[in-house]
């Protein structure tokens, strides 16, 4: 009993930490620049494909794609935001979402005809697969590598917006535009850096997730609602609020699944329902 | 005027009539793009290899085969696509369908116009309910999973299982053959679990399965990304496919789901209607054929479709090149041939396939692996059209 609780916190833990992963992206964009970009999974399966085309056809290692799929999405992110995204910065969240949807299905559509509609093969290196057996019970191994991952970066986050110039820049820029632009901060520039990193965490998300779910062109739909409940659940523009809420919902939507399997794909919305009612701005929400 | 009106009339009523005695029209409607286009395409080769093979003439009629893409699930388009077919392009024969909502849409359509329909993979059990005219060359989701369940009591040995399904309709239907079948043969469900359709991480599901000390656990997913996901989810929790077993459908081990598995994938034990390593001469020559053609090998969608195409043909043989919905489904009742997955036969009654359903155990084979079939349960029949009978 004792055993399957630990067993549950762990990969309940570990789930959140994947939730997180996906998600922080968003809590960059949607929370800190107040962008409804639902687009946020095609860039997180931008990142997927990446990594798997470099793993599978020309052989890096597991870990230098990470940061190629890092930088290939945050890349790719840029041109969007200068061609598109920024004509709506400012305008009504419907405009936001319907030009944000219209890119989910052109991704979808374009990775569809450039890798055809079947599952990618994604195989780890054998230090990352299996499990290691501890009094009777299998910790998975890829599961303690996603936690370290999720825990550096959200240290990594938390110290670049909070501490450095180039975060409170951020700050600025999102707080009081118009005394940011007087005050000589680019905001225009500062906007770009911001949702390229947001789209490069998207990017990095979706080549850590595509060993446990797999990776196909729905990806840029499918996963798109547990995302967006992180960031309603955690609050807008909090890293930290996210990572609470990720956790949150990774350990209960696992303890769901393995102590009430019949109603599992329900509990998940149960919980959102839950702390919304309790806390309508999300765990730590400001506005 | 009047008499070079009529002879006009004439003339065009003689020339209608020689075209409509000189040929047959398929319409066939058929994903072609979207996201189920490989399984369109695949369909469509097995379509076209039995007529490359055959000829477009039969019993004295040049068939004529015209080709709709109905892009995906679009009840709505597949039912204006099949009156069009039939309406404007005068098709007799209606033909493809890989998706339940489109076979059940179109099937409305050719109960009114009294046109034959053969359906080609769609696989929900009441499909060919919906049209006096329908017949089906594929399988339905339940033959399978009953015939899988059946085998597991009577001579898996396996007595416990453990159910983790898809929680959406073909899902439901799957495991309700399979639990019917298998409680009634003696078996007993120890637990079940239903996971969504967008499920990110099996580890739960798959812990509370093994920690249920089942002797297998059965598996339904609708293909996709879940089959890979899953197997990795049974490496990383230690399911050793020796002690446990685990059940499915083809799809659990696809070409690409096997790919995704890799060595974890071994062991895992299957209920098929086709697959490409059948060990039959029959079978052998159709691979050859397709491999020559397509560059691939062919699935249990173009043995759909290559059926499919045989059954119209052999109707129409044996109606006499009659092409209207009620000689040619009479004609198909009961008609009976040697297909490359085997003897397979329409069922008289339901109009419903009836086959040889095999168990298969993936395995490598020279460093490759594959499905590779131990059992074999003949002759199945659909099991829900038979209880809706009684």
């Amino acid at each position: 009993m004792i055993g399957s609780f630990v067993g549950v916190l762990y990969d309940g833990f570990a789930y959140g930490m994947l939730l997180f992963l996906l998600s922080v992206g968003l809590s960059v964009t949607l929370g800190m620049m107040n962008f409804v970009n639902l687009a946020h999974c095609a860039f997180g399966m931008l990142g997927g494909f990446v990594a798997v085309t470099l793993i599978n056809d020309l052989h890096w290692p597991f870990l230098a794609t990470l940061p190629a799929a890092f930088v290939a999405a945050a890349a790719a992110s840029v041109v969007f935001e200068r061609v598109l995204y920024r004509r709506l910065y400012g305008k009504s969240d419907l405009d936001q979402c319907l030009l944000t949807i219209g890119i989910v299905f052109m991704s979808i559509a374009s990775a569809a005809w450039l890798f055809g509609t079947v599952q990618q093969p994604v195989q780890l290196p054998s230090w990352l697969r299996g499990s290691v057996d501890i009094m009777g019970r299998g910790f998975g191994v890829y599961r303690f590598f996603l936690i370290c991952v999720a825990l550096a970066l959200t240290g990594a986050l938390i110290a670049m917006l909070e501490f450095t110039r180039f975060g409170a820049r951020v700050r600025a820029a999102v707080d009081n535009q118009r005394m940011a632009r007087g005050l000589g901060i680019d905001v225009d520039r500062v906007f770009m850096l911001t949702f390229a990193l947001g789209s490069g965490l998207a990017g990095l998300g979706g080549a850590l997730a595509i060993d446990i779910t797999g990776l196909d062109p729905s990806f840029a739909l499918a996963y798109l609602v547990y995302v967006l409940i992180v960031v309603a659940v955690g609050g807008l523009s909090s890293i930290g609020g996210s990572f609470v809420a990720a956790t949150l919902l990774g350990v209960s939507d696992t303890a769901g699944k393995y102590y009430f399997p019949e109603i599992s794909s329900f509990l998940i919305y149960l919980v959102m329902v839950g702390i919304l009612m309790w806390r309508p701005a999300g765990l730590f929400g400001k506005r | 005027m009047l008499r070079l009106f009529s002879g006009f009339a004439a003339v065009s009523a003689l020339v209608a009539a020689s075209s409509a005695q000189a040929q047959v029209k398929i319409g066939m409607i058929v994903s072609y793009s979207g996201q189920f286009a490989d399984t369109g395409i695949q369909l469509d080769n097995g379509f076209k290899l039995y007529m490359k093979q055959k000829g477009d003439t039969v019993a004295g009629k040049k068939v004529e085969v015209i080709r709709k893409d109905v892009g995906g699930i679009a009840p709505d388009l597949a039912k204006r696509l099949a009156q069009e077919l039939i309406v404007r392009d005068k098709a007799d024969v209606l033909g493809g369908f890989e998706l339940t909502p489109n076979a059940l849409a179109a099937g409305d359509v050719s109960a009114e116009a009294k046109k034959m329909m053969v359906v080609m993979n769609a696989a929900t059990s009441i499909i060919t309910t919906k049209s006096p005219y329908i017949a089906r060359t594929s399988v339905t989701t339940p033959m399978l999973n009953d015939a899988l369940g059946t085998w597991a009591a009577k001579s898996g040995g396996i007595k416990k299982v453990y159910t983790l399904v898809s929680d959406f309709g073909p899902g439901h239907d799957a495991l309700n053959a399979f639990k019917e079948a298998f409680t009634a043969a003696g078996g007993q469900i120890v637990g079940s679990a239903l996971f969504p359709v967008a499920n990110m991480d099996f580890g739960a599901f798959v812990q509370a399965a093994k920690d249920s000390n089942p002797d297998a656990i059965y598996i339904w997913t609708p293909g996709g990304t879940q089959p890979g996901a899953i197997g990795k989810a049974l490496n990383e929790r230690g399911v050793d496919t020796t002690k446990i077993k685990i059940l499915g459908q083809d799809e659990l081990t696809g070409v690409s789901a096997l790919k995704s598995m890799g060595d974890l994938g071994v062991g895992i034990i299957t209920a098929a209607m086709y697959d490409y390593n059948l060990q039959n001469p029959l079978n052998q020559e159709f691979v050859k054929a397709y491999q020559a053609e397509y560059n691939r090998e062919p699935d249990i969608f173009s043995m759909g479709g290559y059926d499919g195409a045989q059954l119209i043909y052999r109707s129409l043989e044996k109606s006499g090149g009659k092409a209207d919905g009620d000689s040619l489904i009479a004609a198909a009742k009961g008609m009976a041939w040697q297909s490359p997955r085997g003897p397979v036969m329409i069922d008289p009654e339901t109009r419903d396939i009836i086959l040889d359903v095999y168990i298969r155990k993936v395995e490598k084979v020279n460093g490759q692996l594959r499905n590779v079939e131990f059992a074999k349960i003949e002759k199945v029949k659909d099991p829900v059209k038979a209880k809706m009978a009684k």
